[in-house]
């Protein structure tokens, strides 16, 4: 990545790290960087993946541009002003089950409106609708506990989406899924996306995943004091299917490029998961 | 095994006890009989006691004031309880404050506090709900306190960013989690608040099934005790069957052991 890239965040884009280091105060009383001097730009519309090795702080970027933690140094800006609290702009689609476990999935759904004020009546109208398009249709008077994983994973992107946030965050949403419904699920993703091509930053440790997926491929290195270290374009085009896709000989030389490059860190991180 | 033929091996086992019971104080066994109906009365003595009882009526007023002081408790330890719960959950140095306290207070058996609560509340039905208040209001507090703490991070950052205020929070976030807690104890606090009813009866009163048991000792009627022990047994199994109906329609929304998806 050259320097002359990173100096300003244009008022284009969504989301904006300048900068930007995280560290944690140790229980011990030291301090560990979990990322270091990180800059990353997702332009509006865009679709970004983030790659690294387990445990090296991608989940933490994403919970600084969702505002959920503050980092330490840097700055991040949301359509070109600096975000101070939550974001507001950005839905959220967490790795581990974050439905609310007590309402239905109508009413899980629904629940997004509400909270904006949203008279109930009309709330679940558009529930019932979001629930059809992410298929679920005649599921909406299920607790999350009677639906498979797949099914968890459909009500959470309809509870995200209903409240068309204009950035999309996602921690390996499809990361506990089994390889057919991760197939599904990213298509379906694919589908709702190219409506209204919101910005998403989607993080993943599955390189085919970020490839099929996104506009741009970024890699991280492994913690401590992660960062960026290659940034590369998806030319591949849209729309795509993601079953169909990976058999394109352009994604395998994007692949194998990338993944020379990954190889090494994940090398790395697993070394010093295993040792540390 | 089947519904039927588990519930006749249930009364077998009641048949059988009875049985033996009746045969040990009734029969000589080798020219002794080895349960003397003075200690152990029979079961023929305490059916008629039981019978007469509600034949008399005289055991609905002890029924009916047994029910109202466990009810009366188990209502107002649960108030209190879910309101400390939250309170000193919320408010963490507020807790850290009153720990220790709490801890002692839980501690003590509540039965010493009986005579107190006769003293200061006098011989009527209060001192008795005080008693099961002290025992019901722990158990739903802890639950409560614990239920808003371990409300779990993912579901709570994904509420944040479902942009729910603070307000919104308590009422779809940490008061349905509290709740199932406290529903998850229902039946332990339900049945302490019988026990704090019946136990302050027992120590002091005019009234109640627990005043029925000691009146029957206090004369050696061992018939009278054990039929006062068999209707107070009856009655906390009708009670913790309306529990269980209570619970099963509260938290529907919680997967039961075994349940298999559809």
């Amino acid at each position: 990545m050259a320097d002359s890239a990173i100096a300003k965040p244009t008022p284009a884009s969504a989301v904006a790290l300048s900068d930007v280091s995280i560290a944690f105060r140790l229980a011990g009383g030291g301090t560990y960087t979990a990322v270091e001097r990180t800059e990353l730009t997702v332009a509006d519309g865009e679709f970004v993946a983030i790659v690294g090795p387990t445990g090296c702080g991608k989940s933490t970027l994403l919970n600084i541009a969702a505002g959920l933690i503050a980092p330490s140094s840097g700055r991040v800006d949301i359509f070109g002003s600096t975000l101070g609290a939550l974001n507001r702009q950005a839905g959220y689609l967490f790795q581990a089950d974050a439905l609310f476990p007590w309402k239905t999935a109508l009413e899980n759904v629904a629940i997004g409106l509400e909270t904006a004020g949203t008279p109930s009546g009309d709330a679940r109208a558009q529930a019932q609708s979001w629930l059809t398009r992410v298929g679920l249709g005649s599921f909406g008077d299920r607790y999350p506990h009677m639906l498979s994983g797949g099914q968890r994973k459909r009500v959470g992107l309809a509870q995200v989406l209903i409240r068309d946030p204009k950035i999309l965050l996602m921690d390996e949403p499809f990361g506990p899924l089994d390889a057919q419904t991760r197939q599904i699920m990213g298509n379906l993703l694919l589908d709702l996306w190219s409506a209204d091509r919101k910005a998403v930053l989607f993080v993943t440790h599955d390189l085919e995943e970020a490839i099929a997926l996104s506009d741009r491929v970024v890699i991280m290195s492994a913690g401590p004091a992660a960062h960026i270290i290659g940034d590369w374009k998806v030319p591949l085009a849209r729309p795509r299917d993601i079953g169909e896709i990976k058999l394109d000989h352009a994604f395998h030389e994007l692949h194998r490029d990338i993944w020379h490059t990954l190889k090494a860190e994940v090398t790395k991180g697993y070394v010093q998961t295993e040792g540390g | 095994m089947s519904r039927p033929q588990l519930t006749a091996l249930q009364i077998m086992v009641a048949v059988v006890g009875i049985a033996l019971w009746y045969a040990l104080t009734t029969y000589p066994v080798f020219r002794k009989i080895l349960l003397p109906p003075f200690f152990f009365s029979n079961p023929v003595d305490v059916a008629d006691q039981i019978v007469v009882w509600f034949a008399t009526g005289v055991i609905w007023k002890h029924l009916w004031v047994t029910l109202a002081e466990s009810t009366l408790a188990f209502v107002l330890g649960s108030f209190g309880g879910v309101l400390v719960g939250f309170w000193f959950a919320r408010q963490p140095r507020t807790a850290a404050v009153f720990d220790p306290y709490v801890k002692m207070a839980n501690a003590l058996p509540r039965v010493v506090l009986a005579p107190i609560f006769t003293l200061w509340l006098g011989l009527g039905i209060w001192s008795k709900v005080a008693l099961g208040v002290t025992l019901v209001f722990f158990i739903v507090f802890f639950n409560v306190y614990q239920g808003v703490k371990e409300v779990s991070p993912t579901v709570l950052a994904n509420a944040r960013m479902l942009g729910m205020s603070e307000r919104q929070l308590m009422r779809h976030v940490y008061w349905p989690s509290a709740l199932s807690w406290m529903f998850s104890s229902l039946h332990t606090s339900v049945g302490f608040a019988v026990v704090g009813a019946v136990v302050g009866e027992y120590l002091g009163s005019a009234a109640g099934l627990g005043y029925l048991i000691q009146q029957a000792e206090g004369v050696f009627d061992v018939a009278g005790v054990f039929a006062g022990m068999f209707v107070l047994a009856t009655f906390v199994i009708v009670i913790d069957f309306v529990v269980t109906l209570i619970e099963k329609r509260l938290l529907v929304w919680r997967p039961r052991v075994g349940d298999a998806r559809p």
